[in-house]
């Protein structure tokens, strides 16, 4: 074989993995809906799927849920990023959230939203702390504030892991927009930090976060993970009646659990259509703002200041105090209601559950391991065919690395099971890491691209005059140079594979258990000691990567000054 | 001068569209150095990536490269036996001082580690093999980046500005050891500068771009 021959095949292959499950599974969610791949072998076109699903009791209002708690939680988080960049951007407060807010971009889902419900739950912290000098209570209340049926906590849930990921897009695009600048010309003129910069800096930010804003707004709306702990019930959103009925003894609901994927889906395009139009009103009316010369000083800006970083304070806050909710709870002894604390501190829960914690966190580290390795070298593949092209690739290649982030996974992932199923191939971990890489691989090209792509390209010129093969290279001065950020794309990669809960679930079978599957089946179950260890491993899986990613580099170049900044 | 040295003839680069950048025909005989002057933007350094191969997609060229009589046109960068130095030295931050200088020597080399160490004596370095590339001075990084080029056998020398980053003093110094080694390895060396005393130093001959009618201006 020619040398660099393999590497130039890493584009094809990387399309093939990430729209051969997704293409394959919108086929198996098709027919089903229409009548085929029935459970007893028989195929025939039927609308029958439909007008079950027409007639299941509140679907109607599991889709208005869905469409809801999408779209509010993605302007909430939306709106924080920006008001807390425009007011703050360039503080120390600013200096510090940012710091605080990316170490919970890395926290699982499920986890944030186990810590949120530890929170607000009946007997949860929030009650405890204010019983009975506020409340009056002294009993656990009658309320229903976590799974309220409106999903206002399952929007603030949402809102806790949406605004971090978007201010991490931000941050990511704002030197390349040269906000700083603009800024300062705004500022020089007279206009209010928030004025100028929603009428100065915004537009072109927001055409970069563009694409993260849809998959946040396509995640939102049609999420499970978070809805089954903080969502309503009776009904609950539309993504958690297609699981529901996806893992129902009866398999007769699977034909109608298809049809309402398909809903799913067309909600989640009309919504980011939706979305577009509202973004040329919203445009329309930045216009007419600038023309009117409002400077926009004084109480408003600081107003809008205060909201932004408040709205920050309260995502940071629900995190970590779930975090540390779920700590209290995995070593309490007696903890009677309302007390604040418990009456003692035991290992008992761990000890109990210690044992099995370890072995699912084993499998939940190997199957991320894997997925994010195979995740990994297609994407130095599909980089380093860039370089050696001469050519990086343009703006339809990135939709496609977007596309399975803005895809709904409950509208391709039951297709992809019943498909497996069909032909007997729903068995063993394979499919589940190849399920995996679908969601995995956008993220670990969006962390490695810009480090891999910026990299001085003098150092292969050099190699090369010095004797040095394009593969050489490749090994010898590319990879080198990158160890940081390959190991950091290999965290986010495996923080993303930990996270995984309907891939898993569904691809297995419910066969293999991570500790996003164990940590969310044990909820109904309502054993808080029990989720605070199995979710605090949970949280501690996605992280290692991450401490592993910022220790090794340091190792290995502890005698290299200039190594040491990444 | 026959087939030796380096022969540029009629090498035109332009933008992949068809658009002119510039165009370029010199002979360097072994020993020799030319200078490329002229303001920055204007291309300089193209002119050299066209010679060791690894011009950006962005550009095209025509004509001909010859070195020692091989045509270098359409070889790989690492066939082309022709060593660079660029003006931030860039040495290998991931590797020691030695495993830099070391880096060109080609592979199943005899008695490695004594060329490194012989090299590291020649430019008062010795002892320096395990220092972390970061802790050397800009003179010491200049050196060692042009022993790693020698050890590496380079059949021609490329300048890219080398001698810009360092100060005064310092510039006269790397400048006569550059040139003093090209000259004893009888290298042909093309120098792109837009310092005059650089050209002046090289004692060579001189062309100063931009062109005016395709033709490039002698000084």
């Amino acid at each position: 074989m020619k040398p660099g021959v393999g590497w130039a095949m890493a584009p094809t292959v990387t399309i093939v993995l990430l729209f051969g499950p997704i293409l394959a599974g919108l086929i198996g969610t098709i027919l089903p809906a229409f009548g085929g791949l029935r459970a007893d072998g028989s195929n025939a076109f039927s609308v029958d799927p439909w007008r079950q699903l027409m007639v299941e009791p509140g679907v109607w209002t599991a889709i208005w849920l869905s469409i809801k708690t999408g779209v509010v939680s993605t302007l909430g988080a939306l709106a924080g990023c920006f008001l807390l960049i425009a007011g703050w951007h360039d503080t120390r407060a600013f200096r510090m959230m940012e710091r605080v807010l990316s170490p919970l971009l890395s926290v699982p889902h499920a986890a944030a939203a186990l810590g949120l419900a530890f929170l607000v739950a009946p007997s949860g912290w929030l009650a405890r702390l204010t019983t009975p000098w506020l409340t009056g209570w002294d009993r656990p209340p009658d309320l229903l504030i976590l799974n309220d049926p409106g999903g206002w906590t399952l929007i603030l849930g949402l809102l806790s892991k949406e605004l971090p990921f978007l201010l991490l897009v931000s941050l990511a695009a704002l030197p390349q927009i040269r906000a700083a600048q603009s800024m300062r010309v705004t500022q020089a003129l007279g206009y209010g930090k928030v004025r100028g910069w929603v009428l100065a800096v915004m537009p072109s930010l927001y055409a970069q976060v563009r694409l993260p804003v849809y998959a946040v707004l396509a995640y939102a709306m049609s999420n499970v993970d978070i809805a089954v702990v903080l969502g309503p019930s009776r009904p609950p959103p539309l993504a958690v009646l297609v699981l529901q009925w996806m893992t129902d003894p009866d398999l007769g609901l699977r034909a109608q659990a298809a049809a309402a994927a398909l809903v799913q889906l067309v909600l989640v395009v009309a919504a980011i259509a939706m979305w577009r139009c509202g973004e040329r009103f919203a445009a329309g009316l930045a216009t007419r703002a600038v023309e009117s010369g409002d400077r926009g000083v004084g109480a408003r800006d600081y107003a809008s200041r205060g909201v932004g970083l408040g709205i920050a304070m309260l995502v940071g806050g629900i995190v970590f105090s779930g975090l540390f909710a779920q700590s209290v709870w995995s070593f309490a002894g007696r903890w009677r209601f309302p007390e604040a604390l418990p009456d003692s501190f035991t290992l008992m829960a761990w000890a109990r559950h210690g044992g099995s914690v370890l072995d699912v966190t084993l499998v939940t580290l190997a199957l991320a391991f894997s997925t994010a390795f195979i995740a990994l070298v297609l994407v130095i593949g599909c980089l380093e065919t860039e370089i050696r092209r001469g050519k990086t690739v343009g703006k339809t290649a990135l939709l496609t690395i977007y596309l399975p982030l803005i895809l709904p996974q409950i509208a391709f992932l039951p297709g992809l099971q019943i498909l497996l199923l069909h032909i007997g191939a729903a068995r063993g971990i394979v499919p589940v890491v190849f399920a995996h890489v679908v969601f995995v691989l956008p993220y670990v090209f969006l962390t490695l691209a810009e480090p891999f792509r910026s990299l001085d390209s003098r150092y292969a010129t050099l190699g090369a005059t010095l004797g040095v093969s394009e593969t050489g290279a490749l090994w010898r001065i590319r990879l080198p140079l990158l160890l940081s950020p390959i190991l950091t794309a290999l965290a986010v990669g495996m923080a993303v594979s930990v996270g995984q809960y309907l891939a898993t679930l569904l691809i297995s079978g419910g066969r293999v258990s991570t500790l996003t599957t164990e940590a969310l089946a044990l909820f109904s179950g309502g054993d808080r000691r029990a989720i605070g260890v199995w979710t605090l491993a949970l949280t501690g899986a996605a992280w290692l990567p991450f401490a592993i990613a910022l220790v090794v580099p340091r190792l290995v170049y502890r005698n290299r000054g200039e190594m040491r900044h990444g | 001068m026959g087939d030796r040295g380096l022969v540029l003839d009629q090498l035109a680069i332009r933008y992949a569209d068809g658009t002119p950048l510039l165009s370029i025909s010199a002979e360097i005989a072994p020993g020799h150095v030319l200078s490329l002057m002229g303001p920055s933007g204007i291309g300089k350094s193209t002119v050299l990536a066209a010679i060791t191969g690894t011009l950006p997609s962005a550009f095209r060229c025509d004509g001909t490269i010859a070195l020692n009589g091989r045509m270098l046109n359409g070889l790989p960068p690492q066939k082309r036996r022709v060593g660079i130095l660029f003006q931030d030295h860039l040495l290998f931050p991931h590797l020691s001082v030695g495993q830099n200088i070391g880096f060109g020597l080609p592979k199943g080399t005899p008695n490695r580690s004594d060329q490194v160490h012989g090299a590291l004596t020649e430019i008062g370095l010795a002892g320096f093999a395990d220092r972390d590339p970061a802790t050397l001075s800009g003179g010491q990084r200049a050196r060692v980046a042009l022993m790693r080029m020698l050890l590496s056998k380079p059949e021609a020398l490329l300048l890219d500005e080398p001698f810009s980053r360092l100060d005064i003093g310092l510039r006269a110094q790397v400048r006569s050891l550059v040139f003093e080694r090209a000259r004893s390895a009888r290298l042909p060396v093309l120098m792109v500068t837009h310092d005059a005393a650089d050209a002046e130093a090289a004692n060579g001959q001189i062309i100063s771009l931009p062109m005016q009618n395709g033709q490039s201006l002698p000084l």
